[in-house]
């Protein structure tokens, strides 16, 4: 079981979520938004991850996953990326790195600071 | 030195930018003065994403969506004045400016404000206690992590709710430091659900509703700090003190546009806003002299304010090449749950439509959004629920607002 709250509107419904015999029920949403988004969040949730990087003048850059990754790798996404460094001409757009924590997801440079 | 061009700009963030792009279409030779070193204004440091979903479709981050207009504006014809700061501007629309270049004065024939807001700080809120170092703005931290890789805090307690307060709390926590607590005065968050439930319940970070700081304690340096729940008048119940070791408190509460500019200048100012009172143009009661973005009203989405300074610097363009005649014009009130509605004013007659922003005093489920003139409704929609983090938008029928207008909840 487990309880979130549901973030498609201000509402903000509490969700109770419950898995029996392979099939998963949603209870506390008032409208089918949030059935959807907390079958999602029960299932496979996914956040992307938007963090620093040093670069190599000693400033720093804004990077970001180019999609969502798994929810429970965010930390050590955050982690890794701290340890990189990016040469100092970087620039909006680059890709740090492919196949960033999840297949097709990309790293890639949001902003110079 | 005296230059002079049709608009000048104040400001270069994401409304200053929109402006200038949208006074230059109408053919106005355009001046944008920002102070920092380069164009974006706070969006820079919001490294987050979240932003463009209305603008353009697509969520990007703040420096992402600041980079698309920085490159608009950089390869357009629009002059851009950086590290410059505007001292004073005059009821006849001069602009005296302190520049790398020195002292000059540029006479405008119409000028965008777009100054954005700033903090409220711990002064603004007489936290009482000791004064140690560690007590920074969300903002301020935010700048320091994200534009220099400096990271405020180890152990860290957070006041308000706001979204710059719950963006840090990831922040921070992502960078290694440890968010111990988020404490807000109001038994509601202002900020947006998925802040809530990204930011703090992703990472078990607590926030405690009703509830604010007593007394800090610390000499130089913040050791920690006493809070305590709140009664219905919002005064702390000291009985109820509970006490929280940290090295780092960070202040979300709340931000006000930067209007000193206007100290000098009779513009009717609203007292809700802290901004100017303006028309469906974002025309300040000074003809020629607009407003738009955060130094207006504080929004919540810069998509918002990227719109509203486009109507600013189109109309600027507008009235500086001649081409307005004025009108009469019709008040906006807002009552019965409505904090504010913006535009103030708007003029009368007209043909197509004209869209009204408001925000709530509190949060309301199940209400009607009405809208009367002359005791006649002309506009009702049904929600689901309000809130005052969250501004609102209706858009009227021109031909209905014959008369004042009054838009409050049912």
């Amino acid at each position: 079981m487990m309880n979130t709250i549901c973030i498609m509107c201000p509402m903000g419904c509490p969700l109770t979520i419950e898995e029996k015999d392979g099939v998963i029920t949603v209870q506390g949403q008032t409208c089918p938004r949030g059935k959807k988004y907390g079958e999602q969040e029960y299932s496979a949730p996914v956040r992307t991850l938007t963090t620093l990087i040093r670069r190599a003048d000693g400033g720093m850059a804004s990077a970001k996953t180019s999609a969502p990754i798994p929810k429970d790798k965010i930390r050590e996404a955050a982690e890794y990326v701290g340890k990189l460094t990016v040469s100092a001409d970087s620039k909006i757009g680059d890709v740090v790195e492919e196949n960033f924590f999840a297949d097709g997801v990309n790293l890639v440079i949001t902003g110079i600071a | 030195m005296i230059k002079k061009y049709d608009v000048v700009v104040i400001g270069g963030g994401p409304a200053g930018m929109a402006a200038a792009l949208s006074a230059l279409k109408k053919g106005a030779k355009v001046l944008v003065v920002e102070r920092d070193v380069r164009l974006g204004g706070i969006l820079n440091q919001c490294i987050h994403n979240g932003f463009g979903l209305h603008y353009f479709g697509e969520e990007l981050t703040g420096p992402e969506y600041a980079d698309r207009f920085v490159k608009l504006v950089e390869s357009e014809d629009i002059d851009v004045m950086l590290e410059s700061m505007v001292l004073r501007l005059t009821p006849d629309k001069k602009v005296e400016i302190l520049s790398p270049e020195g002292y000059i004065t540029v006479e405008a024939g119409a000028v965008v404000l777009a100054m954005g807001c700033r903090e409220r700080t711990a002064g603004a809120i007489a936290v009482p206690g000791t004064r140690p170092a560690g007590v920074y703005t969300a903002g301020m931290a935010q700048k320091l992590c994200n534009m220099k890789g400096y990271l405020v805090g180890k152990k860290v307690v957070i006041l308000g709710s706001g979204d710059i307060g719950l963006i840090m709390a990831r922040r921070m926590t992502l960078e290694g430091a440890k968010v111990e607590l988020v404490l807000e005065l109001m038994p509601y968050s202002s900020g947006l659900k998925r802040n809530i439930v990204q930011c703090l319940n992703d990472f078990d970070i607590p926030i405690k509703y009703a509830h604010t700081i007593t007394r800090l304690e610390g000499s130089p340096r913040l050791t920690g700090l006493y809070y305590a729940p709140v009664d219905e008048n919002r005064n702390p119940i000291l009985e109820k003190e509970e006490y929280v070791s940290c090295d780092t408190l960070l202040l979300s509460v709340g931000l006000i546009p930067e209007n000193d500019l206007l100290s000098g200048m009779d513009v009717e100012m609203s007292p809700i806003t802290s901004g100017a009172v303006v028309d469906e143009n974002r025309m300040t009661s000074i003809p020629g002299v607009f407003s738009c973005g955060n130094v207006l009203h504080v929004h919540d989405l810069v998509d918002n304010v990227s719109r509203e300074a486009e109507i600013a610097g189109g109309a600027a363009a507008d009235y500086a090449l001649g081409n307005v005649t004025a009108g009469d014009t019709v008040s906006v009130r807002a009552t019965d749950g409505v904090r504010y509605a913006l535009p103030q004013r708007i003029t009368k007659g007209g043909e197509g439509k004209v869209d009204v922003f408001f925000r709530t005093v509190d949060v309301y489920t199940k209400k009607r959004i009405v809208v009367e003139v002359d005791g006649n409704e002309i506009y009702s929609r049904k929600t689901m629920i309000l809130a005052p983090g969250e501004m609102e938008k209706i858009t009227l029928a021109r031909q209905d607002l014959v008369g004042d207008v009054i838009v409050r909840l049912k």
